[in-house]
């Protein structure tokens, strides 16, 4: 004899029904990370975990780089173009110093710099982006003129002059590829705005007296902060590389600065010692990878016009 | 173009008559925002110039010459750098209009001499590095999108992220010392082994001069040259391609025509080929105009390793010296490539894709 129990587990259709009725706006970029309607979560696909650890293990080593450096980065020693062997499993270059030591060192400006790089531009160029997207008109067309002007620029060519104008120097890459790279997040920013701005809500809003900066910081905002992350994380491998280009070119950091560009550079003078550029070209290559493996299974996630048809 | 749009028009209905028109009004928009940009470009080229620091005297002059002031004045005087910004500004501009690009500080040559150079090497890298790419891009980009979820996407997944990753002047580097160190197949670099005297220039090509002129050692010689450099721009090129033909083509998958096409009975070859092809070319073109301008950045590094003495290595040595016409000349000619290329990825829609109009 079975009663009726008094909590009766949910139907399908009571889930199908929960689920239609969680209100939309909940869904924010950050339970997307989370998120289960899109095959598994982020720490489940093995090429994400394979990125997020060479890039934990990269940070480790920048942090403790006077740890695992066997030798002084910059000391020179009388054994010039040393092969790798058991003493210097990289090898050694031109002034005979270590070329493991120096990678180990110079984790220590890519990774950085390349943060500081990406996180200008995306205040810069978000803040444009905001600004211009909220405002529109005039405002709007005069900062996408300008967008234009720099995009009609080969990045590299753009970054090259103004480095070399300002003089070389680690500030002064930074800066210009900064100026080079700040019109993709207004872009990027005034479109998701843009989405935005015709919302209801958003008028609603407006008839109750909500002022622009509040409306901004409120309903705009944390709607452009999953674009601007996936971006910013994409760009952050473009940001070694551009940097890693500069210095190869002479325009970035200063000699004796282990950065590994311009270690790449000193490889070029003499191609029989391959060693001397195929390490650091392969500590470019492991950093920009990771980073642009993690960008992409981040806007899988966050981006749902990229998640669609992805994961079946 | 306006022969097919003409044509177009006329099998249809009177009423879609002013389309050239049309034609016409949107080309003339698009020419005076490309004068715009360009005129955009001179004025943020000049002013980048002048707000630095450095100037050409400094970086041109040696030690001893800059600590004599007369030496320094007479240099200003004779590149008008003693003059106020604006008459600088305005006399190039003046210049500019009658097609004179100014002489550059460092070859001491007309700018224009130059580029007509400079440009020629760097196109006989960049196109046909552009072609291989489209080709294979768009025929792996498609591969991937059809076998979508198997091995081999995955395979070509990951591939084109690497494609991205790497450094093009590592690359560029790796496989000279394979190719030329290792193997002894390839030359070092340059445009043309020493023994072969340049061909009579028509195009400015090696290849095509040589083959021109008959000369075809030398043009077989110039063709081994290039393989190396083209093959490194290719490897970055095809690695964007890829990455947009496949989510384009995935796209265009999903649509209800082509389950209609294969509910139909249609073979494969025949979806694949003409359904799925065609709709997505489109979003391939897009993004090609974009991967045209990241070709041109990439042969900045490239020419740089191979020696190749095109456009990238004079932009380089223009920035460097702080050289203003020739750093102009290469910004302007840059900017009118890459609007020119955009208005051809413009006018492409319409021939491919019918319903898109132009506006």
């Amino acid at each position: 004899m079975s009663e009726p129990t008094m909590t009766e587990p949910p139907t399908a259709v009571d889930l199908a029904d929960r689920r239609v009725r969680k209100p939309l706006a909940r869904r924010s970029w950050l339970r997307r990370l989370r998120g289960t309607s899109a095959g598994h979560p982020l720490w489940r696909q093995p090429l994400t975990v394979v990125s997020v650890t060479i890039l934990v293990a990269w940070l480790l080593i920048a942090a403790l780089a006077p740890l695992i450096a066997p030798y002084d980065p910059l000391a020179q020693h009388a054994a010039t173009y040393l092969p790798p062997s058991g003493a210097h499993p990289f090898g050694t270059d031109e002034l005979g110093r270590d070329i493991l030591s120096r990678l180990v060192y110079g984790a220590r400006l890519s990774i950085p710099l390349a943060l500081v790089i990406v996180a200008l531009a995306l205040a810069v160029g978000g803040v444009l982006g905001l600004v211009a997207g909220y405002l529109g008109r005039f405002v709007d067309e005069a900062l996408m003129r300008l967008t234009d002007l720099v995009f009609a620029f080969p990045q590299i060519i753009l970054a090259m002059a103004v480095s070399a104008a300002f003089g070389p120097s680690t500030r002064n890459a930074v800066l210009a590829l900064v100026i080079v790279s700040w019109p993709v997040y207004a872009r990027v920013i005034r479109s998701a705005v843009l989405t935005v701005r015709g919302e209801d809500y958003l008028h609603a809003a407006r008839l109750l007296g909500v002022g622009p900066i509040r409306a901004l910081r409120r309903d705009v905002v944390p709607n452009s902060v999953g674009p601007a992350v996936v971006l910013a994380t994409l760009e952050l491998g473009n940001a070694v590389l551009m940097l890693a280009a500069l210095s190869f070119l002479g325009l970035g950091p200063r000699p004796p600065a282990p950065e590994w560009g311009a270690m790449i550079a000193l490889g070029s003078h003499d191609l029989s010692k391959w060693w001397v550029s195929v390490f650091p070209g392969l500590a470019i290559l492991t950093v920009v990878l990771a980073f642009n493996i993690l960008g992409d299974a981040l806007r899988d996630r966050i981006d749902p016009r990229y998640a669609k048809g992805r994961e079946t | 173009m306006t022969a097919t749009t003409t044509a177009a028009a006329g099998t249809r209905p009177a009423a879609r008559r002013p389309r050239v028109p049309n034609l016409v009004r949107f080309l003339g928009k698009r020419v005076a925002i490309t004068i715009g940009l360009l005129w955009g470009v001179t004025v943020v080229t000049f002013a980048l110039v002048h707000v630095v620091p450095g100037d050409a005297a400094t970086a041109n002059l040696s030690e001893q010459a800059l600590n004599d002031p007369a030496v320094v004045a007479a240099y200003r005087a004779k590149w008008g750098l003693d003059q106020p910004i604006w008459q600088q500004y305005l006399h190039y501009l003046g210049n500019l209009l009658h097609g004179d690009l100014g002489t550059s500080q460092q070859t001491g040559r007309p700018v224009l001499t130059d580029l007509v150079q400079y440009v020629p090497a760097t196109l006989e890298l960049a196109v046909p590095s552009m072609i291989l790419a489209l080709v294979v891009g768009t025929a792996v980009g498609m591969l991937a999108a059809v076998r979508h979820g198997r091995a081999s996407d995955q395979v070509v997944r990951v591939g084109s992220l690497l494609g991205l990753s790497t450094p093009p002047f590592w690359l560029s580097l790796v496989v000279l010392y394979l190719f030329f160190y290792l193997l002894g197949v390839s030359p070092s670099g340059g445009r043309l082994s020493p023994q072969f005297a340049p061909p009579p220039s028509v195009t400015g090509m090696y290849t095509v001069d040589a083959a021109l002129a008959g000369q075809w050692a030398a043009a077989w010689d110039a063709v081994q040259h290039l393989v190396l450099p083209v093959l490194v721009l290719t490897c970055l090129t095809v690695a964007t391609l890829i990455r947009f033909v496949r989510s384009a083509m995935l796209e265009v998958l999903q649509q209800d025509y082509i389950r209609a096409a294969y509910a139909k009975g249609l073979p494969t070859r025949t979806v694949l080929g003409r359904h799925l092809l065609r709709a997505g070319l489109v979003p391939v073109i897009t993004v090609s105009g974009l991967a045209f301008a990241s070709l041109l950045s990439g042969t900045v590094l490239v020419e740089n390793i191979f020696g190749w003495p095109g456009l990238g290595q004079y932009a380089f040595r223009s920035a460097t010296g702080l050289d203003l016409p020739s750093i102009l000349g290469v910004s302007l000619f840059v900017a009118l490539v890459y609007t020119g290329v955009n208005l051809l990825v413009d006018l492409l829609y319409g021939l491919i894709d019918p319903r898109i109009r132009l506006s």
